[in-house]
């Protein structure tokens, strides 16, 4: 396989599931907005707390001066002054996919091709409140298409682990940012930590990593800022935990191995990385502080995926 | 004489307006079908190709950056008769193609004879000096080449031209072939037609049995597809074929030499290339031979070409043969190397170079197609017929500056089949690409090709960056 086609299902998968993660951050925005009261912050608080989040509220800043839902919800969808917008990633994500044309099958490039028309169609004009729940799905829905698509009917080979790789290096790394941001945002003190607080807030933490519904069933009826943590964190069952993404991208990278019959340094950091992951407990984290572990996890992703790239050649 | 003249071949009907035997079949079919229903089956087929991405890029046409070249669903049929004399008659065109290019980079035989003035050769650009005395592997200058041809009559094809450098299209030859059969099953339970889609089987096949000296043997050779990139009109074509290969779709900069063999960058290091099809224009190739500016091509490929490490398709400088200042001579090479008369005539063309064809050119004007001689596209041309005065008077000022640019042809009246227009059927003018192999196996010719129509009425020009649409073309099985 070609480095430069390794590359483009790599990034092609890291846009989609960027494009999903952050459609996803936009409906908590919305949620959040839509449900204030008591001491929450202003629903513009809320839409500075969604851009912050994805790394864009200094670039925001530089062409807009207030935090209106319509205003960020657009910039971050489809604002042509983004570079980072999820329309963009789109773009990106099928560009990509043309490079590897030949690398994937039709099935994946049919998806991500009509997926691409679906939400340019979608997107042709501003979203308005009363169409951004339409808007939202269809982007969560056509990224799931394209991973559907993946599934069942590509190889099991070195194109796969490539495309799973540049799934789980980006969603690890979103995971530990959109943690990283909003547990001290949501918890003020770390004497609270234990104490009982809005509910409503740390279910749309919980939300926005597609992890609500599995965090009740495996705790009914709490909503413990500790267990969250760890949930997020440490759960191996949940298919967004930091444990899950490297967990998968262990194995993935094996696959790697045993197709090419040997391993690359990024097989040595990973496995630094993935063994720390599984010996550490939630208390020894908060112990040495969940920001500096979250960023030890961000830098560590980070220096993995360059590995990957430089290793298997990715560029000249 | 009109573009639109009456006299024009419908390969339908009739002129009682009965149907030809070619569409009985077809024609049965057509009639028993609810229009409205066909309707909505056009309008489906725009979306199928969006769908599955078959687009073209438009050079300097950002805000459509890619189009879609339309599609017209009634196919265009061609009897195994006629089809016979066709491959008979494009097989010995291709031959002498080929002896003729082996010829012009050793003894040039055929100059020395006075059959083909040496002039044809100076100063022109397609002539590589970097290939004299070479012989590529396997003794093949064209693995790929099309031969455009139009129909003026019941039995008679012309060659239009001849595709001897990178011929593009064939991948709609066969997305078209897919859509017809996606759209109307049944249709082909009752017409035997031959199929199309072993092409890229024997595109592969074709290429790998001209492997170079450096191939080692052993593993199948390793064969590539150089595209410059997505940027380019016919990635989509590049990335079909490689992909139905089985071949690896590189770009120049996956590319490098290593160990005197051209090599790709793969994931687990660099891995040599037996077959190359470039989809790149011989000037950009390589830098260090030809254009030095090109980030399109390999540095180098041209010494590791010549010493027998990689097969270049087709080979550099075959474009000295699709030449339209040489296209003239093709009746005279088909003769020259073959011995025979050729089974498939030229279109008469007049050589502005030559002054009484330029006085007859000049007084003609109004009734003839002129043509730039390394024009291609459709770009650059003139229809007499179809000019205003305004238009025939500024090109006549281009044709007295540099006569040696042009070659003139009579506006011929051009074959008509049917295109599906508001639910009915409407004759347009059409021109045919049949897609020919070449290897040490022998010459391999597909039953179809691109059938390129022009979808305005009366008009002649088939290009598709000029309004022209492509059919299915239908070669009926005995």
């Amino acid at each position: 396989m070609l480095g430069r086609a390794a590359n483009g299902v790599y990034w092609m998968n890291r846009y989609l599931e960027r494009a999903e993660n952050t459609a996803r951050l936009i409906d908590v925005g919305f949620h959040l907005a839509l449900t204030r009261g008591g001491e929450r912050p202003s629903a513009e608080e809320e839409w500075k707390s969604v851009l912050t989040t994805t790394g864009q509220v200094d670039a925001y800043s530089e062409l807009y001066s207030d935090f209106s839902g319509p205003q960020v919800f657009n910039y971050l969808l489809r604002d042509k002054e983004n570079p980072g917008s999820v329309l963009q990633m789109i773009d990106l994500a099928r560009t990509n996919a043309r490079v590897v044309r030949t690398s994937i099958t039709n099935s994946v490039w049919e998806a991500t091709n009509e997926g691409w028309m679906t939400l340019h169609d979608l997107m042709s004009r501003p979203v308005r409140e009363s169409n951004l729940g339409e808007v939202l799905s269809a982007i969560r829905r056509q990224a799931m298409l394209v991973r559907g698509a993946m599934e069942s009917t590509m190889l099991r080979n070195e194109v796969f682990n490539f495309a799973r790789i540049g799934t789980f290096i980006e969603r690890a790394d979103n995971t530990a940012r959109i943690l990283d941001v909003k547990y001290y945002v949501l918890l003020p003190s770390v004497a609270w930590v234990g104490s009982s607080l809005d509910n409503v807030q740390w279910d749309t933490l919980l939300r926005s990593v597609a992890g609500n519904r599995a965090y009740t069933w495996l705790n009914p009826g709490s909503m413990d800022p500790k267990e969250i943590a760890r949930f997020l964190i440490l759960d191996g069952q949940f298919p967004r935990s930091l444990v899950f993404c490297y967990e998968k991208l262990r194995s993935n990278m094996a696959g790697l191995a045993k197709e090419y019959g040997h391993e690359v340094s990024a097989h040595e950091l990973l496995r630094d990385a993935g063994a720390r992951l599984h010996q550490i407990t939630i208390d020894d984290i908060f112990e040495g502080g969940l920001h500096e572990f979250l960023q030890g996890v961000i830098g560590k992703t980070i220096e993995i995926g360059n590995a990957i790239a430089a290793d298997y050649r990715f560029i000249e | 004489m009109t573009a639109t003249s009456t006299k024009n071949f419908d390969e339908m009907l009739n002129e009682d307006g009965s149907v030809r035997p070619a569409y009985a079949d077809f024609c049965n079919w057509y009639d028993s079908q609810d229009k409205n229903w066909l309707k909505r089956q056009d309008a489906e087929a725009e979306r199928f190709f969006r769908r599955i991405g078959i687009t073209f890029n438009v050079y300097g046409d950002e805000a459509a950056e890619e189009r879609l070249i339309p599609f017209d669903m009634i196919p265009r049929i061609i009897t195994a008769r006629e089809w016979r004399k066709l491959t008979r008659g494009i097989e010995q065109r291709v031959r002498a193609l080929n002896a003729f290019l082996q010829d012009l980079y050793h003894r040039q035989e055929i100059i020395r004879s006075g059959r083909l003035p040496m002039q044809a050769l100076r100063n022109n650009d397609a002539f590589l000096t970097q290939m004299i005395g070479f012989t590529p592997p396997g003794g093949v200058y064209t693995h790929i080449v099309g031969i455009d041809l139009v129909r003026t009559g019941p039995d008679e094809f012309m060659v239009l031209e001849d595709n001897a450098r990178t011929p593009s299209g064939v991948s709609y030859m066969l997305e078209n072939r897919e859509t017809m059969m996606a759209m109307f099953p049944e249709l082909f339970t009752q017409v035997p037609v031959c199929p199309v889609s072993d092409y890229p089987r024997r595109l592969a096949r074709s290429l790998r049995a001209c492997a170079p000296p450096a191939y080692q043997g052993g593993k199948r050779p390793v064969v590539a597809v150089l595209t410059p990139g997505i940027f380019n009109s016919a990635y989509f074509e590049h990335a079909f074929l490689a992909d139905q290969m089985g071949a690896e779709l590189v770009e120049g900069k996956d590319l490098r030499v290593v160990d005197g063999r051209v090599a790709m960058r793969t994931t687990t290091g660099y891995k040599a290339i037996d077959v190359i099809y470039r989809r790149v224009d011989d000037d950009y190739l390589d830098p260090l031979s030809f254009n030095p500016n090109s980030i399109l091509g390999v540095a180098g490929i041209m010494d590791v070409y010549r010493a027998g490490g990689i097969t270049i398709a087709n080979a550099p400088g075959t474009g000295i043969a699709d030449d339209k200042a040489i296209y003239s001579y093709m009746p005279e090479i088909v003769e020259f190397y073959t011995g025979e008369k050729p089974i498939l005539n030229n279109v008469p063309t007049w050589r502005c170079s030559e002054p009484d064809a330029l006085a007859y050119v000049l007084d003609n004007l109004s009734d003839l197609v002129v043509k730039e001689v390394h024009g291609s596209g459709g770009y650059g041309m003139l229809i007499g017929p179809t000019s205003s005065k305004k238009e025939l008077a500024a090109f006549e000022a281009k044709l007295r500056a540099k006569p040696e640019n042009y070659i003139a042809q009579p506006t011929l009246s051009l074959s008509t089949v049917p295109i599906f227009r508001d639910s009915e059927l409407a004759p347009r003018h059409v021109d045919l690409r049949p897609f020919v192999l070449v290897s040490p196996e022998g010459i391999d010719i597909t039953p179809g090709g691109l059938t390129r129509v022009a979808l305005k009425k009366g008009s002649l020009v088939v290009n598709s960056s000029q309004g022209g649409g492509t059919k299915d073309t239908w070669v009926l099985d005995e």
